[in-house]
């Protein structure tokens, strides 16, 4: 009987049984940034304890950065996170990508650029997007700030094993149908609470065909289906992608390739679950609620509560509409928006910002509406200055900002003003989620957002943009 | 490090309803611009319990009639979306010590576990019959009995709820931080890390 991609890496990873039954978990990468991991490092200096593996912890800053001038004045509570992360790094001797180091990025843009991220391994870090690194085929989990303190201290964790669900997506996107709309519409079907107990398995020709930064998308929103970690298997493209990066050994590169593709789930694997969809039904996807779930395709309506199958749901879509102040019933194309962004863990990278741009020129923002491109990490900013793209975005309206989280939360100078409607392409559409407790977030992926910017409304872009 | 076994927990309750409720709505990014944990209670709930000027809401941790509750009720996948510890603190430090909901979302729970934070899964059907006594008498003690898995009142109701048995285990045991038994196993830890060939 075959083994899951997920099974082959827990037992590889398993150091033992602890007394209440779960297993202690060896965690091979730890990746740290300045907003959960300071508790961590006070629990630890209380309780007398040292870092394990310094050299297998990373750390970053990024929820805090201002994207308008990174070295630009902090407020004094950013500025003390900041100074806590560089004296615990510091004390501690843990690799730092800081603003000064040209890698500086988001936390899951920066691990796998820097080749920190790789097949076979676990990683864990203090953030709910972690399940980003399991394009890779990384066992990828997201933690709180006392497991944090625990991964420093021992490079383990206490966890309990989870399901296995595979997700497979046969057949071909329609033009005009990205990752993120892949990712939207499983989320959609499977519901926001769909996932829990389970990592997600992505397989079939659409996942096989994307790109690296395409299944990044991908894995990044599992933790929005309810899912703790999701993972691709890895295949050539992850060992071309890999290939030269920084903290890529390169010494005996074949065996290193050769090992990293046996972790991919035998054919004969066992799972589960397993849910099949097909990728010809997919269309751009929109959320029109406060939780990911609740997401339509651009051509549809917004749900009617006096239509839900059940109280809970009429409940559910009640407070949202409420929330959102739209009309049941009505179509969302046409919902007026103030704010477009277009970045984050989700699609912040260079291959998002280069679908747009194929798309923007001869076309303008509309009045009214402020467009933001905010590159991942300082890596990618570099890459698409290389290709001249801040041009093209600027030229079309839009403000090209440094690298950070900037809008997709509220920890630093880019948020929603009162009720404002952001088109965004981040991963999030809680109350209040882009820092204002009134402002409204449409989650869609970075063409659409485009599309959006333009039109002053939320619109579909294989019509903005004539894509066929 | 031996730590106080965690077999029952009780307090008034306060019911805050509405499904998938995340850790956004619960702290608020804003408020996580801080190194330590301390002073996070106050904040808890912020964004729902105060409107745009700061006025309080209709919210239920607002209603006088629930002051001083300290054992939560909610709905399905409560703690959802973001991993902030600063969630489960914030509840721990506003005075909450144990939750009972429909389902929750695995790594609040596991959070909470740590911070030796109940959090037991009843029945809609149990859930809106506690939630029904608690609302008519707000006086009314809801224990959470985590060693016998069962939630009490002292207007009568007694029901079967749920939780992973390694966290009962963690919590009856006084287990609940891992941290001594994790560091216990250095001699495994050490072998493991020299049998991986990336660390
Ligand atoms: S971009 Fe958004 S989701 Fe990603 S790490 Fe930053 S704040 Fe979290």
């Amino acid at each position: 009987m075959g083994k899951s991609l997920f099974q082959k890496v827990w037992d590889t990873h398993r150091v033992g049984t602890l007394a209440d039954g779960r297993t202690q978990l060896f965690i091979g990468t730890h990746l740290i940034h300045e907003v959960t991991s300071p508790q961590a490092f006070g629990m630890l200096r209380d309780l007398g304890l040292k870092v394990k593996f310094p050299q297998r912890t990373f750390a970053t800053v990024d929820h805090i950065v201002p994207t308008r001038d990174q070295s630009a004045p902090q407020d004094p509570l950013a500025a003390a996170m900041m100074t806590a992360l560089r004296e615990n790094v510091d004390q501690f001797g843990i690799t730092y990508f800081d603003l000064s180091s040209g890698k500086q990025g988001i936390v899951h843009v920066v691990g796998p650029e820097q080749g920190i991220t790789q097949p076979g391994t676990t990683i864990a870090c203090g953030d709910s997007h972690t399940a980003t690194h399991g394009a890779f085929g990384a066992i990828a989990f997201g933690i709180g700030t006392t497991q944090v303190r625990d991964v420093l201290a021992s490079q383990t964790l206490a966890l309990e094993a989870l399901k296995v669900r595979r997700i497979e997506v046969n057949g071909q996107l329609p033009p005009g149908v990205y990752a993120k709309d892949v990712i939207l519409h499983i989320i959609r079907q499977l519901g926001a609470r769909g996932g829990i107990g389970y990592a997600y398995e992505y397989a079939g020709e659409v996942f096989e065909q994307m790109s690296m930064e395409e299944r990044m998308t991908v894995c990044n929103m599992s933790i929005e289906g309810g899912a703790r970690c999701g993972y691709i298997n890895p295949d050539a493209k992850t060992v071309a992608y890999l290939q030269g990066r920084p903290y890529v050994d390169m010494s005996d590169f074949a065996a290193t390739a050769a090992r990293w593709l046996s972790f991919a789930s035998d054919a004969d694997a066992v799972y589960d679950d397993i849910v099949r969809m097909d990728a010809a039904t997919i269309e751009p996807t929109v959320t029109w609620g406060i939780s990911p779930d609740q997401g339509i395709a651009i051509s549809e309506c917004i749900p009617d509560p006096a239509a839900a199958p059940n109280q809970i749901a009429k409940d559910s879509i009640v407070e949202a509409l409420a929330y959102m102040k739209i009309p049941a019933g009505a179509p969302i194309m046409g919902v007026a928006i103030n704010v477009a962004f277009i970045g984050s863990c989700t699609n912040g990278r260079l291959s998002d910002f280069r679908e747009v741009a194929k798309y923007l020129p001869g076309h303008k923002v509309a009045p009214g509406v402020t467009a933001l491109a905010v590159p991942g990490s300082q890596i990618v900013a570099i890459q698409c200055e290389n290709e001249g793209l801040p041009q093209i975005f600027r030229d079309a309206g839009f403000e090209w900002r440094d690298a950070g989280c900037s809008m997709c939360l509220a920890m630093n100078p880019d948020k929603l003003v009162g009720d404002q409607l952001c088109a965004s392409s981040s991963n999030r559409n809680f109350k209040g989620r882009q820092g204002s407790s009134t402002g409204r977030t449409v989650l869609m992926s970075p063409v659409m957002v485009a599309a959006a910017a333009i039109r002053g409304s939320i619109a579909d872009a294989r019509e903005v943009f004539a894509i066929k | 490090m031996s730590l106080a076994p965690v077999t029952q927990v009780s307090g008034r309750a306060v019911f805050i309803p509405g499904a998938d409720i995340d850790t956004d709505r619960i702290i608020p990014a804003r408020f996580m611009k801080c190194i330590t944990f301390d002073g996070l209670g106050e904040f808890a709930f912020y964004d729902v319990r105060f409107d745009e000027h700061g006025q309080p809401t209709a919210h239920p941790l607002n209603d006088p009639r629930f002051a001083g509750a300290s054992i939560l009720l909610a709905g399905l996948n409560f703690g959802c979306g973001s991993s902030r510890e600063h969630a489960p603190q914030s509840l721990r430090k506003y005075g909450f010590n144990g939750v009972v909901a429909e389902s929750f979302a695995e790594i609040f729970f596991g959070n909470s576990t740590t911070l030796a934070m109940p959090c037991v899964i009843a029945t809609a059907a149990d859930l809106a019959a506690l939630r029904l006594q608690v609302e008519a008498e707000p006086a009314t003690v809801v224990t959470i009995d985590v060693a016998a898995l069962r939630v009490r009142s002292s207007g009568g109701l007694d029901f079967p709820v749920t939780m992973p048995e390694s966290a009962r285990e963690a919590l009856v045991s006084g287990r609940w931080d891992p941290i001594q038994e994790l560091l216990d196993n250095v001699a495994a830890i050490d072998a493991k890390a020299a049998e991986l060939h990336y660390v």
